[in-house]
């Protein structure tokens, strides 16, 4: 949870306040050029319900991340119907997945999918809080950026 | 020794409302490298690999024993002490030690384990430097003496002055870290035998260390592979020797107790 200071920083940073609800969940992000930049998101019945930007998520952006190593590296876990030579086990296949779970569901299991399920193995996509020795260089950045998430959604729900 | 081709049968699992799988249970007789459930990461391993491992002339790791032997043999240090001056024939007077390390050294008042106790002979009874973590003479001796111990049951004493250290091995164990927020656990008890990509993954055990890797090209200390999964989640690692990797060790040769001594095994 961050702190009323940290919350008035950003409601400065927004230019509009009342933003958080009671209940949200608050992230503050450092990016790497040492601006800052701010996302905040309100959990819901186990769902995000609002997009974390206001660019809509673009579907082949997010295909991309999902198979790139270095940003979603998704298929080390879950089988994913793309092109592609190996898929994990160690997650459940994404075949269909569009048609299980919302884009509000699909957000939240990708930016805390701890909040469903503390056990999970899932990496949480966009959480820099809470986490034990991250390496310095990827100490206070999320995985993946606000607009990769919503990107990420967006392919996600073509899996029909 | 042979074994037969992996037959797979996934069993599936549910957890909290979610499906995921759970470790892959196989109706093979991996004779001694299957001890109450706990398997070696040769059961694993593809078939050719364990092929490799099977026959000593294919098998690199080798190059490194007879470098250790040579080693042993050898004058180093001020003093003009070898190894078998002291100790004799490796073949006796080591037989077993790689078995049951790492050992609480009640002079450091914590664990010590192979690599360092080397070390220890060389600074404090030869007169001569120690060796760098994971050079090439380090890891002829460490896996030259390991190899002493081939076959024999992996054995470790975790009661003891050992028992702290061994509890903070298995802390380090469970312990979520890097920006994957990840344990050793996630990977080698939740999901031994499923894949990560094209990696399938094993119990994690430590039994085949020294190891001869081939995307390594070569041999390999257990704390390289260590800290090579910590980089894989991201997060920050510890040095090789150091004791959070060592009280670990102790830890996974718990895991891995009854298992035979594989080194150097091979791996991919
Ligand atoms: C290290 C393993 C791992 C990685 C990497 C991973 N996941 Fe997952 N994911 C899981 C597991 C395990 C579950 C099962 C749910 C649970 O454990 O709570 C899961 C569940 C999901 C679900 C819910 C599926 C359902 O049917 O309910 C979605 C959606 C998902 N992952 C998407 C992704 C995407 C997209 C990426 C990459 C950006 C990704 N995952 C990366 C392990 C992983
Ligand atoms: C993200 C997944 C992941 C995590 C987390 C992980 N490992 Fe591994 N580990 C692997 C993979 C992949 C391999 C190579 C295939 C295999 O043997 O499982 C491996 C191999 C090993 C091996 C060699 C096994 C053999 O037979 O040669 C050991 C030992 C090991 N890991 C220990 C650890 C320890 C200790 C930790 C925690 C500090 C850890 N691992 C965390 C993925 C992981």
């Amino acid at each position: 949870m961050a702190s009323t200071r940290r919350k008035r920083l950003l409601t400065t940073l927004r230019g509009h306040a009342g933003a958080v609800a009671a209940l949200g969940i608050l992230v503050l992000l450092t990016a790497g050029s040492g601006r800052v930049a701010a996302a905040d998101y309100v959990v819901r019945d186990y769902a995000i319900p609002e997009p974390l930007t206001a660019t809509p998520g673009d579907p082949q952006r997010g295909a991309a991340i999902v198979v790139d190593r270095a940003r979603g590296n998704c298929l080390s876990c879950h089988a994913v119907p793309v092109d592609a030579d190996f898929f994990g086990t160690t997650g459940p296949t994404l075949a269909a997945v569009g048609a299980r779970l919302n884009a509000a569901q699909l957000r939240l299991r990708l930016v805390d999918p701890k909040v469903i399920n503390p056990m999970t193995m899932m990496p949480a996509y966009f959480k820099t809080e809470g986490l034990y020795r991250v390496a310095p260089e990827y100490a206070g950045k999320p995985i993946l950026s606000a607009q990769e998430i919503e990107d990420v959604v967006a392919f996600l729900l073509t899996l029909k | 020794m042979r074994a037969p081709q992996p037959v797979r049968r996934v069993l599936v699992a549910a957890a909290a409302g979610v499906a995921c799988f759970a470790s892959a249970a196989e109706d093979i007789d991996w004779g001694p490298y299957e001890v109450d459930g706990r398997r070696s990461g040769y059961t694993y391993a593809a078939a050719e690999t364990r092929a490799i491992q099977d026959d000593d002339f294919e098998n690199g790791g080798l190059l490194w024993v007879e470098k250790g032997a040579e080693l042993w043999e050898t004058a180093h240090g001020a003093d003009g002490a070898s190894c078998q001056g002291c100790h004799g024939d490796a073949a006796e007077s080591m037989r077993g030690v790689g078995a049951r390390y790492p050992v609480y050294a009640a002079e450091r008042e914590k664990l010590i384990n192979l690599e360092q106790r080397i070390n220890q002979c060389r600074t404090e009874r030869m007169g001569a430097e120690a060796w760098r973590w994971e050079s090439e003479p380090l890891l002829a001796m460490t896996t030259y003496l390991r190899h002493q111990s081939r076959g024999m049951a992996v054995s470790p004493v975790i009661d003891g002055p050992a028992a702290p250290f061994f509890e903070q091995g298995k802390a380090f164990y469970t312990k979520r870290r890097g920006q994957l927020d990840l344990a050793c656990i996630h990977c080698h008890e939740m999901n031994s035998g499923n894949m990560l990509r094209a990696q399938r993954l094993s119990q994690g055990m430590s039994n085949g260390f020294p190891t001869y890797r081939l995307k390594w090209q070569g041999v390999g200390s257990l704390h390289r592979r260590i800290r090579g999964c910590n980089e894989d989640v991201r997060a920050e690692t510890y040095a090789p020797g150091s004791d959070e990797y060592v009280n670990v060790e102790l830890y996974l040769a718990w895991r891995a107790r009854g298992l035979p001594v594989e080194t150097p095994a091979v791996r991919n």
